[in-house]
């Protein structure tokens, strides 16, 4: 069957088998910035945007989601012009082997979209489905009030 | 203190913009084409033997290349421990095997076209399997008339495999029965610790293909890319030299990764079908299949005279290796030797250890090694004697620590697998991390005061941590640095980032000796055919190992330059010259040269040469860092839930090269080991089976569990390190289990002694009590 859908802004079409998981489908097609890891939608390495939700896109079948617009870490800036997000993680020690940094930093991005001055609580809400090995977490939430913070001084909120 | 410009400074991980930004970067993020895909099949009985096995409909089904077994791969006895040559751990696995020594234990690989196709052919291999009596209480293994789990005869370097003994440790250091006898003070006890696994969020992956020579590339997920190849080698009886090993970025390891799990199957499928092949373990392969940290029994007796003064420790550890004895000398080896000398008073010590076999989950590396198992009950038993001489847990062990200048016989006694390295130590601010920890806490307002809220109290409770810095005279690394005409400079080294941010602290170190920025730094790393050796990156060596390696390659490129400089400003000594802001300037005459002058005039113009030096280090010391670790807890009486409020980890690192990778070294660490304190554990049916093989029922900390973090970082300088600096990497996972047990005592008078720290052993204990 085939599914269309507007991944980082730009219109795909595949065609795909009735019980494919979207997390293959990326992946198989080159979107290699989306993480694999538990295969039940707990650990939060795939997360990806459905229309600006994050969604664990390894419990989501690609044909359920036909015609969404979907978002991986690679919609939201690149090496030149990383978004605000991007450049807080990197900057203020938020990434260490940044395995699920790109479901971290989509989770973030979702919340500072809905809530442009989130509280402590609600960073910690918001990313308690991502879950990192690494960092302990505390610099990540850090990075998510800095980020919020470049985005309200910046005004457009930073939808991408 | 020297005025340094890219040391202390917190610059950017090299990586991180990658990693933010998506690239392909790890194992797994690249497709090549035409290839294949491998699947596992486990053993689903804990102790059995393959009587009959069958693949030839799995070998039929669409796009299956073949199925690998016992029966048509080499059968070479080694180790999965990727350590240094020749390994301390026994020779007691094979590539693929006809006895079954765990539920997880491999039967055989399908390789296939497709992960679909593979997975479908699993499931028609047939095998009939002779069911063998387990062993699954670590207690029953040494016992007569047990089953020898290791009944081939292969096998080497177990202590006595048929009494299902892998390794043992037996040392004594003064007259322990006449020491405890003169104590005033004696406190015994034992503290049990459980399975848990690292789980980094990247699983184990590999995948191999043929270059254009016919070797065998293997990019893997690994933290000792280069006893990769060199086990790779011994198990398919192929060179060194066919092997090229290639660590992309790293999704996290802390010890998982120091083992050789897919590689050597992956090569092997590769090296018989000429194609490229790819494994990748589930989470349930992950926690089943993987390895572990060594479930331990640790039986502490502590003697102390009426001065608070510890005179002698006893410490006796069983220790469970599971099915196979990956690290389990050296893990023990280490739960001594990384926590005995910071009671270095003591004028007796015993340390014994019994590593056994049972039929469970294999035991391996994981961040500590050894050291957190022996912290969980050490520093509960001291806590009980501080309380027992009435001098309370700050000041009995402001009396009993180890001191600059000072040493322990524990050093040369006790080292990795043998005799170790005497040292001094030089470098320790364990009082000053004590009172600042406890001031940040808020110690004096809230210890003993048991602060009420309901049915919930309030606890504070500490613990007192050392570490090592690599394993002395053992741990080598190299590295190779050589200059390009635009003044960067290229760093190749066997150091192997796991995302630590080693690469980073490397360049730092790179740049600062030779002037430049960070930036200027080009790293490449971890590449069998283009890095020069290292070891890998495990026992707290990356920094201190690899990174003085960087160092004193920097140093010879450096007196390089100069010798240039010398020739081309005509000044004759080369003291006069420093490197600083891109340029070799003289302090004699003022006059200077940029560093890409030097380049363009060696790579062009006269007494044409490269400039490229490289280096090795291996040290004679492995200075341990300190820490001291303080938590506030809440526990409810009513349901026994244990919640951390607030913590504090105060670390003693000497000097931080990168203060914001330190930071998340520390509370990277707490949050492993909270959840080592609290709520990782394997469950297990009665066949040794795991039942929460998945991150839902395995639970490891996520943001909301997480209290409040505050890391302090003491600088000190460690003399033997560079720019004084010592490890920080695994010490910080050693003290929340004390931390948060003494801290429970301290609210409600309960210890529960085997962790981890769950409400219905709370319960039960508050209703024991």
């Amino acid at each position: 069957m085939k599914v269309t859908y507007i991944i980082n802004g730009k219109k795909q079409e595949f065609d795909i088998s009735p019980g494919e998981i979207l997390l293959d489908l990326l992946r198989d097609n080159g979107y290699m910035e989306v993480k694999g890891d538990c295969y039940e939608g707990t650990c939060g390495a795939c997360t990806v945007l459905i229309n600006n939700v994050p969604y664990a896109s390894c419990t989501t079948l690609a044909a359920g989601v036909d015609e969404a617009e979907i978002t991986t870490v690679k919609g939201l800036g690149d090496i030149n012009n990383p978004h605000p997000v991007q450049q807080a993680f990197a900057k203020f020690g938020a990434v260490q082997c940044g395995y699920c940094t790109p479901g971290e930093i989509l989770s973030a991005y979702a919340l500072l979209l809905k809530d442009p001055d989130p509280g402590e609580e609600d960073i910690k809400r918001a990313l308690d489905g991502n879950l990192c090995r690494c960092s302990g977490y505390m610099q990540q939430i850090e990075a998510v009030k800095i980020a919020a913070k470049m985005m309200r001084e910046a005004g457009d909120n930073g939808r991408v | 203190m020297a005025e340094y410009k890219s040391i202390g400074i917190n610059t950017e991980k090299r990586d991180a913009m990658s990693l933010v930004t998506g690239q392909p970067v790890f194992t797994d993020d690249i497709a090549l084409k035409d290839m294949l895909h491998i699947k596992m099949m486990h053993s689903p009985y804990p102790h059995a033997t393959i009587e009959e096995i069958n693949t030839e409909k799995a070998e039929g089904y669409p796009g299956v290349l073949m199925v690998l077994t016992y029966k048509n791969t080499p059968r070479v006895i080694h180790t999965t421990a990727g350590q240094g040559w020749p390994e301390p751990s026994p020779y007691d696995t094979y590539m693929f095997n006809q006895k079954m020594r765990f539920v997880g234990d491999r039967v055989a690989a399908v390789v296939a076209e497709s992960e679909e196709a593979a997975c479908e052919a699993l499931k028609l291999i047939e095998v009939k399997y002779n069911i063998l009596q387990a062993v699954l209480d670590p207690h029953d293994s040494m016992r007569d008339g047990v089953p020898v789990i290791h009944d081939e005869p292969e096998i080497k370097g177990a202590y006595d495999p048929q009494h299902n003994l892998a390794a043992n440790i037996d040392i004594e250091i003064g007259d322990i029965n006449e020491e405890l006898k003169k104590s005033a003070y004696v406190i015994e006890d034992t503290i049990r610790t459980q399975y848990v696994q690292l789980t980094p969020i990247e699983p184990h992956v590999t995948i191999s293909y043929l270059d254009e020579y016919g070797r065998i590339v293997i990019r893997t997920s690994t933290q000792v890319p280069f006893h990769v190849r060199r086990i790779v080698a011994q198990v398919l009886d192929i060179p060194v030299r066919n092997i090229r090993v290639i660590k992309p970025r790293t999704g996290g390891g802390f010890g998982t990764k120091q083992e050789i799990i897919l590689e050597d199957i992956c090569a092997y499928a590769t090296l018989k079908t000429g194609r490229p092949v790819r494994a990748i373990y589930t989470r349930e392969e992950e926690l089943m299949s993987t390895r572990t940290r060594h479930p331990m029994e640790i039986s502490l007796k502590i003697g102390a005279g009426e001065d608070g003064l510890i005179n002698a420790i006893s410490m006796h550890i069983l220790s469970n290796t599971g099915a196979y004895g990956a690290h389990g000398l050296t893990v023990a080896s280490n739960s001594g030797s990384k926590s005995l000398p910071l009671y270095n008073k003591a004028k007796a010590v015993q340390f014994r250890a019994n590593i056994v076999y049972t039929n469970l989950p294999v035991a391996g590396a994981n961040r500590g090694y050894g050291a957190p198992q022996a912290y969980a009950a050490l520093e509960q038993v001291i806590d009980e004697l501080a309380y027992k001489t009435g001098i309370g847990p700050l000041e009995f062990r402001k009396k009993n620590h180890i001191r600059t200048g000072e040493t322990s016989p524990i050093f040369k006694a006790l080292g990795e697998g043998k005799e170790g390295v005497e040292q001094y130590i030089q470098s320790c601010a364990l009082d000053e991390l004590i009172d600042r920890g406890a001031q940040e806490i808020g110690w004096y307002e809230k210890f003993g005061k048991h602060i009420r809220n309901g049915s919930k109290v309030r606890g504070v409770g500490m613990a007192m941590l050392m570490q090592g810095s690599a394993i002395p005279m053992v741990d080598m690394g190299a590295a190779t640095i050589k200059m390009n005409e635009d003044g960067s400079f290229n760093l190749m080294y066997g150091g192997t980032d796991l995302g630590t941010g080693l690469d980073t602290v490397s360049s730092q170190i790179v740049a600062e000796t030779l002037g430049v920025k960070p930036e200027d730094i080009i790293v490449y790393a971890s590449d069998t055919d283009i890095t020069p050796f290292d070891v890998g990156a495990y026992a707290s060596s990356g920094l201190y190992i690899s990174g003085s390696a960087a160092l004193k390659a920097a140093m010879a490129v450096r007196d390089q330059i100069f010798e240039v400089a010398k020739e081309l400003l005509g000044e004759v000594d080369d003291k006069n010259f420093i490197l600083e802001d891109g340029r070799v300037i003289s302090k004699a005459s003022g006059k200077s040269l940029s560093l890409s002058e030097i380049a363009h005039h060696t790579l062009y113009v006269s007494n044409q040469h490269q400039i490229i030096a490289s280096a090795s280090m291996v040290s004679p010391y492995s200075p341990p860092p300190f820490a001291v670790h303080f938590a506030e807890i809440e526990v409810d009486g009513e349901t026994g839930v244990i919640k951390p409020i607030k913590y504090v980890a105060a670390m003693d690192c000497g000097k931080p090269i990168n203060p914001e990778l330190v930071k998340g070294q520390i509370i990277g660490a707490v949050s492993e080991g909270l959840g080592y304190a609290l709520t990782e554990e394997y469950v297990f049916d009665e066949n040794g089976k795991m039942l929460n093989g998945n991150l839902t029922d395995y639970k490891i900390f996520s943001t909301r569990d997480m209290p409040e973090v505050v890391p302090i970082i003491v600088e000190t300088y460690e003399p033997t390190g560079p720019y004084g600096a010592k490890s920080a990497a695994e010490i910080n996972i050693n003290g929340p289990a004390p931390a948060i047990a003494n801290a429970l005592y301290d609210a409600i008078g309960i210890r529960v002694k085997d962790f981890p720290l769950t409400p219905e052993k709370v319960l039960r204990e508050i209703k024991n009590k």
